[in-house]
């Protein structure tokens, strides 16, 4: 749709492009502009320094956190346990969720018993879970396990469905001629001709994944990133909310950027053979 | 009734049936973990009728809409300005979009300890949290929306001489709607979850407080009736707002 056709812009449109120059030098002028207003409303004194610590604050808190411990952990052991827990949920998420979707995909009945009971618990947020999380799972690794489950999975099991929905008929066509079984016609036709929907699937669950970890550790949770800034919040340190924030949001954006490149990689892959 | 229709009652029935008879039936699931549906049906009752944490269902479903419809008003009216800024003038973009890019991956409920230590455990401090988790899916979706319209219509418009206003709502806009919708559909979703979130956290009214209460008592059949009206209000405004995407977009069918 767009993209093909270059807008016919002339040089005063707003629309028209900028030479990499110009993108460079706003991109850096907002960046400055917004840590030089966030540093002038710390610095006025307006708001307390508790509550409005200056970036540079921060950011030594942020290193003092790698070294001392808070909240019983330094800041890198918080992290590999909420990477840890991440890593069970997301991927017990991806294990049942693909399998699911690709199953519901070639089995019609499948489809139809499980679809109406997906939709059902559609509209439960991830984060409902936590008091069943807590009840059954305990607050160690098994409840916030299964809330990043009940994030990560919707995305896994409808991507696979889908992809697995949109293969070309004469593909099928072509594997019953050859008297495929059940079992090899999902591993070696609908599983490859989705590939592309699955790891789009795969990126949007990594995400919300990520996100429901951090909910379950502020409200069940006894280490990990969203537990030391409860208890950042508890001492009233905003600057230890703030390297918090930065923390799970540094790893969020490393999440994404590699899923980002298996799924480049893959594409190219797909595109050569 | 086609084989689906059929297929998906039966299954509902069947999962009806699965629940009692583990729960009722023969106790192999205990109260104290899943309710039975005799407990879940006291409980819905208690909460509509007499009260539970504080109030009855309807006070707790109305604070969580009003929060919601508050924080998501406010998300929008910002938002989809800005999106649309962006979207059409590559200087503001520019200027933007890397200090977005920073504020993008800290995912709304990192927002809640932040919020609480600024504005405390009252409305305020929720509305913020739902700001910031519908106010980015609404930029993107705006942005991308006015960046995807096709250069034909833009020029006509011009040509025709629509200018101010009229080419912003009569063109821009409209042109734009599908991923805008796309957008505040994904807002409207986060605004719910991150709410949730935040009531449980810490509050005196709302779903999320009615889940808190339920788990702090161990009362596994209110936990239910919680969650089940979690889903009812978040499907009732994704319904909502599909009705209001069905209005204002009636002329791409007419």
């Amino acid at each position: 749709m767009s993209g093909s056709v270059p807008a016919p812009a002339t040089p005063m449109d707003a629309r028209a492009p900028l030479d990499p120059a110009t993108r460079w030098r706003l991109g850096l002028a907002g960046l400055v502009g917004f840590l030089a207003l966030w540093w002038a409303v710390a610095a006025s004194g307006l708001v307390p320094k508790a509550f409005m610590p200056s970036p540079v604050d921060v950011a030594r808190q942020f290193a003092r956190l790698l070294q001392e411990p808070f909240a019983g952990h330094t800041l890198q052991t918080h992290l590999l346990s909420s990477i840890g827990r991440y890593l069970m949920g997301f991927g017990l998420a991806v294990a049942v969720g693909l399998p699911l979707g690709l199953l519901m995909g070639w089995f019609r009945t499948l489809d139809a018993i499980v679809t109406p009971l997906f939709e059902g618990l559609r509209y439960v947020a991830p984060i409902a879970w936590v008091p069943f999380a807590a009840l059954w799972f305990g607050t160690g690794i098994g409840g916030p396990t299964l809330i990043i489950f009940a994030g990560a999975f919707p995305p896994c099991v409808i991507n696979a469905y889908r992809g697995a929905r949109q293969v070309e008929p004469y593909l099928i066509e072509a594997a019953r001629m050859l008297g495929l079984s059940n079992a090899r016609m999902i591993v070696q036709v609908l599983l490859p001709a989705a590939v592309p929907s699955i790891i789009a699937g795969v990126r949007v669950s990594a995400g919300l994944g990520w996100q429901s970890l951090v909910g379950a550790e502020l409200i069940v949770a006894s280490s990990g990133v969203g537990y030391l800034m409860v208890k950042g919040q508890a001492s009233i340190s905003t600057a230890i909310v703030m390297s918090g924030m930065v923390a799970i949001g540094v790893v969020g954006l490393l999440i994404d950027v590699g899923v980002r490149q298996i799924e480049s990689a893959v594409n190219r892959r797909r595109g050569k053979g | 009734m086609s084989r689906r229709t059929v297929v998906g009652i039966a299954t509902l029935l069947a999962v009806a049936g699965l629940w009692y008879l583990l729960t009722a039936a023969t106790g192999w699931v205990g109260s104290a973990r899943f309710p039975n549906p005799a407990e879940f049906g006291t409980a819905v009752k208690q909460i509509v009728t007499g009260g539970y944490a504080g109030a009855r269902i309807h006070e707790h479903v109305l604070q969580s809409c009003k929060l919601v419809a508050m924080g998501f008003l406010v998300a929008v009216s910002v938002g989809l300005p800005l999106g649309l800024l962006m979207g059409w003038n590559r200087r503001a973009e520019a200027l933007i979009n890397p200090v977005f890019l920073i504020i993008r991956p800290i995912p709304p409920l990192a927002w809640i300890p932040l919020a609480i230590v600024w504005l405390g455990l009252g409305d305020g401090a929720k509305i913020m949290v739902i700001f910031f988790a519908a106010f980015v899916p609404s930029v993107i979706n705006t942005h991308a929306g006015i960046r995807n319209i096709e250069p034909f219509l833009i020029e006509a418009a011009r040509m025709l001489g629509v200018r101010g206003p009229r080419f912003v709502f009569g063109v821009l806009l409209p042109a734009a709607a599908p991923l805008i919708f796309t957008g505040l559909r994904l807002s409207l979703q986060a605004s719910w979850t991150t709410l949730v979130a935040a009531e449980l956290v810490g509050a005196l009214l709302g779903l999320g407080y009615v889940l808190n209460a339920a788990a702090q008592d161990i009362f596994p059949a209110m936990i239910l009736t919680g969650m089940v009206f979690v889903a009812l209000s978040g499907a009732a405004s994704t319904w909502l707002l599909g009705r209001l995407e069905q209005r204002v977009t009636r002329w791409r069918t007419a």
